[in-house]
């Protein structure tokens, strides 16, 4: 386990000095995502015209959504994006041999090999939304609420990373899956707004099937204390479901990698 | 060019574009974001205020999903990764400009891309058969010319980006720079006549509502200013045709054959 802590703290350390090479990657970054948040909170301005509500949800709680949307795009783009889209790479070019050599689980080595410290200011500007947003819609935080909203960030982070490496690890089949990534994140964009301002057939999908609803509206109820514990519950079971389906996913996409290089 | 030379370029890139049907079909899908929004609208009875109806939605976000799929442009990644591993080096000696062939890429995507955004659009009139619509004969002409000419200015100003390749390996991160504002002011998230008059003005001083707006208006059959738009049109590619090029001839003076 100690092993594993400390080749991330390497990984990571590398990481960080390589990227201190692209400053100017770091501003451009940092103009896109304030760019970008700037855009969705008019988008989501629009709706609520006119003193309409977003499927019951009031401006400033739906702020929330934006805030744990901006949090875990943040997160997309600090650790998923830059490892999980490499895959495609180490297999056709057949590098995915020598990682397979290395005496470490090869699923944590791909996932956590890089870290794009561009993506931190996201986060932190997303936690920061949250809850700025919370305390203006009148909801006052608690050690329970509080909790609640970790476990269920935990939740949603670990659907969507499962969710990316299933995605990432069908390149082993098909070589241009960066694709299918795109069609990820354009659903994933739907998590932009709460999951009850959608037409039923939608919202089915978002909870059950791509749970969209399980990354940014359930953690946003749970810290303005609206979140049901069943929920909770089945949110737990249905990340652990998603993990281990990735798993499962991997050793059988290894299965059937052919090595491209020898 | 000779006739010959366009002939052959279309038609290899058509048959290398067939090998990937696959991933085209999935990137036709990964414009999905309009009908995201199209439920969202109208599930919630916004579109009342900004003068659309439930119809008038679903028809707007189609049309806009259809110029997205003719309109898409990825040549500053291509440019990147040929320029980053010395393919541009042949290219570039070539008598033949090295953005033609992107162009080539782009056309021929379009055509093998045209099936699958026939079915999505099936299957959204099977979904919402209320909201079918065919264009009249003029209005398609009008709207294919338009969808074109946004496309000449997606792919002008990416290739603005591209040329900086020359200058920083990393410019593809640039490009973001140009996408999220293409994203909130091109009309792909929400008709524009649904902005606030002070933000439409400002948009509409960018070369972005040019993009989906105003082709997707003709095509759904709403009300548009068909003489100033293509003007607009036309004015941005006249601007952006000579920057480019003077871009153009300053990088390849710079250029330092990387990988090769």
């Amino acid at each position: 386990m100690q092993r594993y802590f400390k080749t991330i703290k390497l990984f990571w350390s590398t990481a960080f000095a390589s990227q201190l090479e692209y400053q100017l990657n770091f501003l451009i970054e940092l103009l896109a995502m304030l760019g970008t948040l700037l855009g969705s909170v008019f988008i989501l301005s629009l709706f609520f015209t006119g003193g309409r509500q977003l499927g019951d949800w009031t401006w400033e709680s739906a702020l929330v959504i934006q805030g744990v949307y901006t949090f875990l795009d943040g997160l997309t783009n600090a650790l998923l994006r830059p490892n999980l889209t490499e895959i495609v790479n180490y297999v056709r070019e057949g590098t995915l041999d020598y990682v397979l050599l290395k005496p470490i689980d090869s699923q944590f080595w791909l996932s956590v090999k890089k870290f794009s410290f561009a993506g931190l200011p996201e986060v932190i500007l997303g936690l920061s939304i949250v809850f700025w947003s919370t305390i203006q819609s009148g909801s006052s935080f608690s050690f329970y609420s509080l909790s609640i909203f970790i476990i269920s960030l935990f939740i949603g982070f670990i659907i969507l990373y499962s969710v990316w490496f299933l995605i990432a690890a069908s390149s082993i089949w098909f070589v241009k899956t960066w694709n299918a990534t795109e069609v990820l994140r354009a659903l994933l964009a739907a998590g932009r707004y709460p999951v009850s301002a959608y037409p039923v057939i939608l919202r089915f999908i978002f909870t059950l099937v791509l749970p969209v609803a399980f990354l940014t509206t359930f953690p946003a109820e749970a810290i303005l204390g609206e979140l049901k514990f069943n929920i909770l519950f089945f949110g737990l079971i249905l990340s652990c479901l998603f993990f281990i389906f990735s798993r499962f996913f991997w050793k059988f996409a290894l299965k059937h990698y052919t090595s491209a290089s020898s | 060019m000779s006739f010959k030379v366009i002939k052959t370029l279309l038609t290899t890139q058509y048959a290398y574009m067939l090998e990937y049907r696959i991933e085209i079909a999935l990137w036709a899908l990964s414009g999905v974001l309009p009908f995201i929004m199209f439920s969202l609208w109208s599930q919630n009875d916004v579109g009342n205020t900004f003068g659309l109806n439930d119809i008038g939605l679903a028809r707007y976000f189609l049309s806009a999903f259809l110029v997205r799929q003719f309109s898409v442009v990825w040549v500053v990644f291509s440019f990147e990764e040929d320029s980053l591993s010395g393919r541009l080096s042949p290219y570039l000696l070539q008598p033949l400009h090295p953005l033609l062939r992107y162009v080539a890429a782009h056309l021929a995507e379009q055509a093998t891309r045209l099936p699958f955004a026939i079915a999505i659009a099936i299957t959204f009139f099977i979904l919402n058969p209320s909201s079918f619509w065919l264009p009249s004969l003029p209005q398609f002409f009008l709207a294919y010319l338009s969808t074109h000419l946004a496309f000449s200015i997606a792919f002008l100003l990416q290739s603005l980006v591209a040329a900086l390749c020359f200058w920083t390996e990393k410019s593809s991160s640039l490009e973001r720079l140009i996408f999220v504002p293409y994203l909130f002011l091109s009309g792909l998230l929400v008709p524009l006549s649904a902005f606030p008059s002070n933000v439409l003005k400002i948009a509409m001083l960018t070369p972005f509502p040019y993009l989906i707006n105003f082709p997707a208006r003709i095509l759904a059959g709403m009300p548009v200013d068909i003489f100033n738009g293509f003007l607009a049109q036309i004015f941005w590619i006249s601007i952006l045709i000579p920057s480019v090029n003077i871009l153009w001839k300053l990088g390849v003076k710079r250029y330092t054959a990387m990988g090769a």
